[in-house]
């Protein structure tokens, strides 16, 4: 930034080498910094990001991470891989499901857990449903933070439904902590599978309706297409995933690439973008919503009855019911809990795919109940890594536009 | 061994420690100092294309010689498969090559490494504190001999349930 000695009246200098710009002086210029959050709106939580301006375009932008850093990787050291579960719902608040579904893959690959197949699909089945939370969720803040309010409205109306959908099936909204090591925690009831029914056929025009809200929107159109563009070879080298990674035209996904659960039974497409822009990304999101229904159905047609626990009295916990009835039960769920299994020594790393990206675990085992050392691999956190790179030279207001694109949750990102 | 640790083995002798195929996972420990070489080997040869950055890593282990553990786990799109490339530092010296200029992203990551576990990266453009505050100075919290609770700093702070009269 340049400097000068008269701050308050030079604005005009001339320059030696034209004396004739004598008479055409030139405008004194510095670059601008402006602080962006921590309390901002549209930065999604505690984000503060530095950006250097020039005139209004950005040129520079440094984020500054950890307002809400809880240490979650240390306190996963203290205690055991059954009672780090409530922990991961903490992660990303805004899908929880899939935190839990991500560490349980883990742990099972850890301990060599194989779930029994009911337990996959309901995995699968609750897994979209959060998928389809999270996009509905990231497209009505998205719409919200570049001016197209109603589409919020509509997005929160029907994640509303799965929502209450969810407090039916575990009791709570957002901090589920449904999944467990080897399984699930209780089974479907008769009543939720005939309201999921009912949402599957009632969803798919909801998602026209979102889509006709925002596809001849010129607000929408000009703050999305063209902005915050990242070539496919740049995304890679940031390590970007899911849809951020998707829109710039590469084909990854986990679910297809790396099969789990139930996925590899069900048909589905992988939408991919070409233009690597904030509009591609948004595309592929609406596609996934319906790429989400289609396996939810196929899975509730495929499902069948059977136990929906692994059946692995060192790692897995009995029934709920037999622990308030049988002593060995309590025996053996009071010494899961307070004690943990017995896990090999070693380490395994474990990517699931989360509507956000690669979520990752990696465990590092030196036996006993507890990891030595676990580290999440949070997509959001090195989302941000790019933003620097795919903010420049946009306009201020694109600032806003770029932190939605990654479906930032700074649970997530501080950790 | 596998055929892509044998591969790193022909390119670089004696550069690979150890290897471990555990769970359908390939670690592959090489020396620091080939760290950086094996790295961009992996990266850039065409068979290989380990373009995709996962997650960079580290673990304490304080009673080794050797203490601090660097872990880079990446993945090729090309090939749809994931190496672990890890290395070993002491404590006296810990500090590893930045693999900055080889995947973009193991910017932040390795700022996330330095801030938590304490390791300097060689090269690296901007190697400051990211969670942690910037004027954070009791260590480095994932440490083992890092209590869980802190070392005090946190409670040097007003909170709005401690009587303020």
């Amino acid at each position: 930034m340049a400097q000068f000695e008269d701050q308050s009246t030079t604005v005009y200098k001339i320059d030696p080498e034209h004396p004739e710009s004598e008479t055409l002086p030139t405008l004194r210029t510095e670059e601008l910094l402006l602080n962006m959050g921590p309390q901002h709106p549209s930065t999604h939580g505690v984000l503060k990001v530095i950006l250097e301006l020039e005139g209004e375009r950005l040129v520079k932008s440094t984020p500054v991470m950890g307002f809400l850093h809880r240490g979650v990787e240390k306190l996963a050291e203290e205690g055991t891989y059954h009672q780090f579960i409530p922990h991961t719902d903490r992660l990303d608040y805004v899908c929880a499901m899939y935190n839990n579904f991500a560490y349980c893959r883990a742990v099972e690959k850890l301990m060599n857990i194989t779930v029994p197949d009911r337990a996959e699909y309901l995995r699968t089945i609750v897994a979209e449903i959060q998928r389809i939370i999270g996009h509905q969720f990231w497209l009505g803040t998205q719409a919200l933070d570049i001016g197209a309010m109603t589409v919020f409205f509509y997005c929160f109306r029907d994640r509303e439904i799965l929502l209450d959908w969810f407090d039916e099936l575990c009791g709570a909204r957002l901090t589920t902590s449904w999944y467990r090591i080897g399984g699930v925690e209780r089974d479907f009831t008769p009543s939720l599978f005939a309201k999921l029914k009912q949402f599957l056929d009632y969803f798919p025009p909801k998602i026209d309706e979102y889509v006709i809200f925002l596809e001849k929107n010129r607000i929408w159109l000009a703050r999305t297409k063209g902005v915050a563009v990242i070539s496919a070879e740049d995304a890679l080298s940031f390590g970007l995933s899911g849809p951020t990674l998707r829109g710039s035209g590469v084909d990854f996904d986990l679910r297809k690439y790396e099969p789990y659960s139930a996925y590899p039974k069900c048909e589905f497409s992988v939408p991919v973008g070409k233009n690597g822009d904030t509009y591609d990304r948004y595309w592929i999101r609406v596609q996934e919503l319906y790429e989400s229904v289609k396996i939810i159905r196929q899975c509730l047609e495929q499902i069948q009855d059977g136990p929906i626990m692994a059946d692995v009295p060192s790692v897995t916990l009995p029934p709920k019911e037999r622990v308030f009835t049988n002593l060995e039960s309590m025996i053996q769920q009071f010494k899961l809990f307070s004690q943990g299994f017995n896990a090999p020594p070693g380490e395994i790393y474990c990517g699931t795919e989360a509507h956000k990206g690669e979520l990752g675990f990696y465990i590092v085992s030196t036996g006993g109940g507890k990891p030595y050392r676990l580290k999440i691999r949070a997509p959001s956190f090195i989302h941000m890594g790019a933003f620097d790179h795919m903010s420049k030279g946009y306009m201020i207001s694109d600032a806003v536009t770029i932190f939605g694109t990654y479906d930032i949750v700074m649970g997530e990102c501080d950790r | 061994m596998s055929q892509l640790a044998q591969r790193i083995e022909d390119t670089f002798p004696g550069a690979c420690t150890k290897v471990v195929e555990w769970r359908g996972d390939l670690a592959v420990t090489v020396k620091p100092e080939t760290l950086h070489d094996v790295a961009k080997f992996l990266r850039d040869d065409p068979a290989l294309r380990f373009d995709y950055i996962v997650h960079v890593s580290s673990v304490d282990w304080p009673d080794d010689e050797d203490r601090f553990e660097v872990v880079y786990e990446v993945y090729s799109i090309r090939t749809r498969q994931r190496i672990r490339l890890k290395t070993r530092v002491p404590e006296s010296d810990c500090i590893v090559d930045s693999l900055t200029d080889v995947w973009k992203g193991a910017d932040f990551m390795e700022r996330e490494v330095y801030d938590m576990m304490g390791i300097r990266f060689r090269n690296h453009p901007d190697l400051r504190r990211i969670l942690m505050p910037d004027e954070y100075d009791e260590g480095y919290p994932l440490r083992k001999d890092f209590p869980l609770r802190g070392k005090g700093w946190r409670d040097t702070f007003e909170f709005l349930d401690e009587p303020t009269r």
